[in-house]
């Protein structure tokens, strides 16, 4: 997006730069993921996307916008890219995709068929043939537009590492030839589920990143957000639309989880009143649409218990008996120790923190929990409530140990240092 | 696209299989080959011997090293390939999950690389 701003700008005020640079928001990903499919390669689509959007900019506040601004783009962009194929004519490589293109007749433009591409694009970026980092990467360079550093600043990661990560998933795809299409409906179910994660996975970069100072990026879970947003209306399935409950419940509590200092405030101690209850009520218009149709998967019912958390008043007063059911029925689905342990903080939450200890210690035997900083300090958190303040504070010990983020450290270290002897 | 599937599996598991498990198991990739060849997926592919009948050699300033084994240790043995034509990767992951031993162990998917052409003028 920088590089075509940039561009508008040396042009100065012979074009309605906000209009085009809107218009460059808006549709470049759309232009973008018409022309893989047109171009068959993601390089040349892209340098030939950004061609059209050059010349859009010098040529419509001459001649006048053109009635179709996305068909005249990709049209035009598509002509670019074959231009450049001939101009590499002379590689030898390059002389059969030159004939497929002549050959082929002018490109299919209708609504249906641009939207298919989206579809495309974001099943082939969150391939699972591709590592979980490349996916992640990859989708937020094609699919959000973000520029090679900005992704790699929100992903903490140097530049020319993500610039070679994306490279290498590239040609991956070319060389493996990862196809250009939406799954069959035999292998859309595994298919979706690796979109999802990739989608969730960005949203939790962004809700709080693994290591380092700052507790929110709140950037990521936009994107997070804008992607669900856009799934939605692709693929209408209740996981799609439950995944977008899930994030906008979460990210409406965005303003009540840390504090001035960037402290992190938990659940139970936030604001409640800071909540955004548009966002929050908007996520639960999605999740009633994920119910219509059962059965429950496991965004669903994830969406579902942060649902519950949003309807109550105080942390005191939630239904933790339907929470505790609900991460029991997400515990049949996904078997995960980090499942059983929310289980065992709602079960603790409803029948007190004994109940709660019990769950967690049949939870011990699982060697990655045993290095998993929040099963100690919900472990911590249990021996504080019920009194038991030497093992509570060899728990607190432990957490801090292994937490990784400068705000959950603090938070560990306060509710140590204020444990009664 | 060409790509080659090789199987993996361990050996130790295969030689703990009883004799109807092991005749099973070589039944069923007979009927799997048939059912690639019929499609008109299936361009080559052999079983091999375990790895224990294995020689590695590597050639050392014009020397020819021979050792006993095969070139790494590893957990599971390259036990057979199968070489297939498939339309792109998605087909090609859909073909290999047919392969019977991907139950048991793994099916690895590598697309064929082609060579670039000769020189000209030069006789290797």
């Amino acid at each position: 997006m920088q590089h075509f701003t940039s561009s508008l700008l040396k042009i100065g005020n012979r074009v309605n730069t906000e209009s085009l640079d809107l218009l460059y928001q808006q549709y470049s990903r759309q232009v973008l993921s018409t022309l893989i499919r047109l171009l068959g390669e993601f390089e040349l689509a892209e340098e030939a996307m950004q061609d059209a959007f050059y010349a859009a900019m010098q040529q419509w506040p001459v001649d006048g916008w053109p009635e179709h601004p996305v068909a005249w783009l990709i049209t035009t962009g598509r002509r670019k890219g074959i231009d450049q194929i001939r101009r590499r004519q002379t590689a030898r490589r390059y002389a059969d995709e030159q004939l497929h293109l002549q050959d082929e007749a002018e490109p299919e433009l209708d609504p249906t068929a641009i939207q298919d591409d989206q579809l495309r694009l974001i099943f082939t970026c969150c391939h699972p043939a591709l590592s979980a980092d490349a996916r992640l990467a990859l989708t937020l360079r094609e699919l959000c537009g973000l520029t090679t550093e900005q992704v790699a600043a929100a992903l903490l990661q140097k530049p020319t590492t993500l610039a070679q990560r994306i490279v290498r998933a590239k040609q991956k795809i070319k060389a493996a030839a990862i196809p250009y299409e939406i799954p069959h409906a035999n292998e859309l179910p595994a298919r979706l589920q690796s979109v999802l994660q990739v989608i969730y996975l960005i949203y939790n970069e962004g809700y709080s990143s693994t290591s380092g100072t700052q507790l929110l990026n709140i950037q990521l879970a936009d994107e997070a957000i804008r992607l669900g947003r856009q799934l939605a209306l692709l693929l209408p399935e209740p996981e799609v639309h439950a995944l977008l409950a899930l994030m906008l419940l979460q990210h409406a509590r965005q303003h009540a989880r840390q504090n001035a200092n960037g402290d992190l405030v938990t659940l139970e101690q936030q604001d409640r009143t800071l909540w955004l209850r548009p966002m929050l009520d908007e996520g639960l218009q999605w999740l009633a649409l994920a119910l219509t149709k059962p059965p429950a998967g496991v965004y669903t019912l994830q969406a579902a218990i942060a649902a519950v958390h949003s309807n109550a008043t105080s942390y005191d007063e939630t239904d933790w008996q339907q929470i505790q059911g609900l991460y029991q029925l997400l515990y049949q689905q996904w078997p995960s120790p980090v499942v059983a342990l929310n289980r065992a903080v709602a079960t603790a939450m409803h029948q007190g923190p004994e109940a709660g200890l019990q769950e967690l210690d049949a939870l011990s035997s699982h060697k990655a929990i045993q290095n998993y900083h929040l099963f100690h300090a919900a472990k911590a958190d249990l021996y504080r409530r019920s009194g038991q303040f030497q093992p509570a504070r060899i728990a607190y010990q432990r957490a801090l140990a292994l937490v990784q983020q400068e705000p959950e450290r603090r938070f560990l270290q306060q509710r140590l240092a204020t444990l009664p002897n | 696209m060409n790509y080659l599937a090789l199987v993996y599996y361990q050996e130790q598991q295969i030689d703990a299989m009883t004799e109807q498990e092991w005749h099973d198991l070589n039944q069923q990739c007979i009927r799997c080959v048939e059912g690639l060849s019929e499609s008109g997926h299936f361009l080559a592919g052999q079983a091999l011997q375990p790895t224990r009948q294995a020689t590695t050699i590597r050639v050392r300033d014009g020397e020819t090293l021979v050792t006993d084994g095969p070139f790494a240790e590893t957990k599971e043995q390259l036990a057979g390939f199968y070489l297939l034509e498939a339309r792109d990767l998605n087909e090609a992951i859909q073909l290999a999950s047919k392969i019977p031993p991907a139950q048991l162990g793994s099916v690895e998917i590598r697309p064929i690389r082609q060579l670039p052409p000769k020189d000209e003028g030069e006789s290797l």
